[in-house]
């Protein structure tokens, strides 16, 4: 398929003795908000730690298989795993903004790719927090401390953060389970938004928010993909019993 | 009950000391005149003209001090950052544990040793006639104030959160921008706790510099040259002194008094700053 930005083959992951992740293969179509739903524990967030090399920092850490992003396994050595993560962006399930200003938090990963002009990282810093909808409510403080925001705000703030490397997917593992729902809210319409110019997986504990805003739903259970397809499909006609125990809420 | 106790004593004895020194320190301020104390250039202790200047006594302090930041913090703070983000895990307790010995090592033994391989090393080196000189009374405070550095700075670096440095490597920064441009500044409070904790340390070290700084009472300080420390100056007389000397030696300990409340008080400004 053209459309596939991201393709796993046979992917195992082992944390010394345990296997975390078994034999998934599975592929990410391009411009679509993919929801990776599951009991804790069942590995999506390994899963989703793969696909941008942030695993490497773990002791003790095996991977097998092969990830391919744009047609190239990312697992090569000869890759760089900072490039990677530029086109592969991540936005944490707690908030996690720098103890710097607004303003330095988003130009960061402009800055540590290298571009240093100030017009030009003054119109990032802008873009990206018009892009993620941030822009009306800090555009008269951008000197202000990160920390001094909500916990909404800040969610957001990351996703700047994020957007201002110009990745192409964005992973989000969890990214609204610490947030009240109004910010919730505001988090899924934008991630409905991100997805005309982004690919993203989502991470999430809430079927309905996958059911919300994700195109495809991916569930996982003890380390396997069970199932895996369209989103109204996967909860409207679960192919396999599991899933249909798990999102009647039978288990999980 | 008992603890409040405890806690009233500690600060009963800080009270008492300072009263002290106030007390003491004063008369010979006043009768010497605070100019001439504080700004002459000759102290000349037990001679029939006897002279009470202690500029060269500061200066050797603040530029012993100087010296030893100067050379201790860079050493210091990149063994921290190493142990801290990059050693790993054994090397980091192994290390952790020889600083902890390094700390525990009586100033005495440092002075020893720095008479005994320190000084002749410099006299060799340099061509001096004598090695005991401010140089070797740098060095050896540079060590001394090593563990106190290297072990306040790993705790505040320690103390990044994780989350901070993930955000950053998924940004596609690599290990050491991360480590530089997120967890430093993020700890740089607790470093800079740690070098005004050095400074304490070395502007109030008395045994093991007086053993190699030459001790000469009168010299404005040179880097090779002998000199005389606030502390050793006090240290070197008390046995003997009596009168306006006895006098003079307690209103040195005050202006020591005064330096060491000086970097408390930047010290308590900077882990302030801190909570904020």
């Amino acid at each position: 398929m053209e459309d596939n930005i991201i393709e796993m083959e046979n992917l195992n992951l082992y944390y010394g003795d345990h296997q975390a992740l078994k034999n998934i293969s599975m592929a990410i179509r391009q411009n679509s908000v993919t929801a990776l739903i599951g009991p804790s524990g069942c590995g999506k967030s390994s899963f989703l730690r793969c696909l941008n090399r942030m695993n490497d920092l773990i002791e003790n850490i095996k991977i097998e298989g092969s990830i391919k992003y744009k047609g190239k396994d990312i697992y090569r050595k000869e890759v760089d795993v900072t490039e990677i993560r530029r086109e592969i962006g991540m936005v944490f399930q707690k908030p996690n903004p720098f103890p710097m200003s607004i303003y330095d938090n988003v130009a960061y990963g402009v800055r540590v790719a290298g571009i240093k002009n100030k017009a030009r990282l003054n119109e990032i810093v802008k873009q990206a927090l018009i892009d993620s909808a941030l822009w009306g409510e800090v555009k008269d403080c951008l000197k202000k401390n990160a920390l001094s925001l909500s916990g909404g705000q800040q969610q957001r703030l990351c996703i700047a953060r994020a957007l201002a490397v110009q990745p192409n997917v964005l992973l989000m593992d969890e990214p609204t389970s610490a947030l009240d729902p109004i910010s919730t809210a505001k988090i899924e319409e934008l991630i409905l938004k991100l997805k005309e110019k982004y690919t993203i997986i989502i991470v999430t504990h809430n079927m309905q928010q996958a059911l919300r805003i994700s195109d495809y739903t991916a569930f996982f259970l003890l380390g396997e993909l069970i199932e895996y397809d369209k989103t109204e499909i996967l909860f409207s006609k679960p192919q396999n019993k599991k899933t249909e125990d798990y999102i009647t809420g039978r288990f999980g | 009950m008992l603890f409040l106790f405890t806690g009233l004593i500690t600060v009963g004895f800080v009270l008492v000391i300072t009263a002290y020194l106030f007390i003491s320190g004063l008369p010979a301020i006043k009768e010497i005149g605070i100019k001439e104390f504080l700004l002459g250039k000759r102290w000349a202790s037990s001679a029939s003209q006897p002279s009470y200047g202690i500029l060269p006594f500061i200066l050797t302090s603040i530029y012993g001090t100087a010296g030893a930041i100067a050379l201790g913090v860079p050493i210091g703070f990149f063994t921290a950052v190493y142990l801290s983000k990059f050693a790993d895990k054994r090397v980091k307790s192994l290390m952790q544990k020889a600083v902890g010995v390094l700390a525990g090592i009586p100033s005495v033994v440092y002075g020893l040793i720095g008479m005994l391989v320190l000084v002749p090393t410099v006299r060799k080196v340099f061509n001096l006639s004598d090695g005991s000189s401010l140089f070797a009374a740098i060095i050896i405070l540079a060590i001394m104030i090593l563990p106190s550095i290297i072990k306040v700075s790993i705790t505040a670096l320690d103390s990044v959160p994780e989350e901070y440095e993930q955000g950053s490597l998924a940004l596609g920064a690599t290990k050491i921008e991360t480590v530089f441009k997120v967890s430093v500044p993020t700890a740089r409070s607790g470093i800079a706790a740690a070098v005004v904790l050095a400074i304490g340390r070395a502007i109030g070290e008395a045994m093991a510099v007086m053993m190699v700084s030459g001790n000469a009472s009168s010299n404005m300080p040179t880097l090779f040259g002998s000199v005389r420390f606030l502390t050793t100056a006090i240290a070197s007389e008390m046995a003997y002194s009596s009168g306006l000397q006895r006098q003079a030696l307690f209103s040195i300990a005050l202006v020591l008094y005064f330096f060491i409340l000086l970097i408390n008080a930047v010290l308590n400004l900077i882990l302030k700053r801190e909570h904020h």
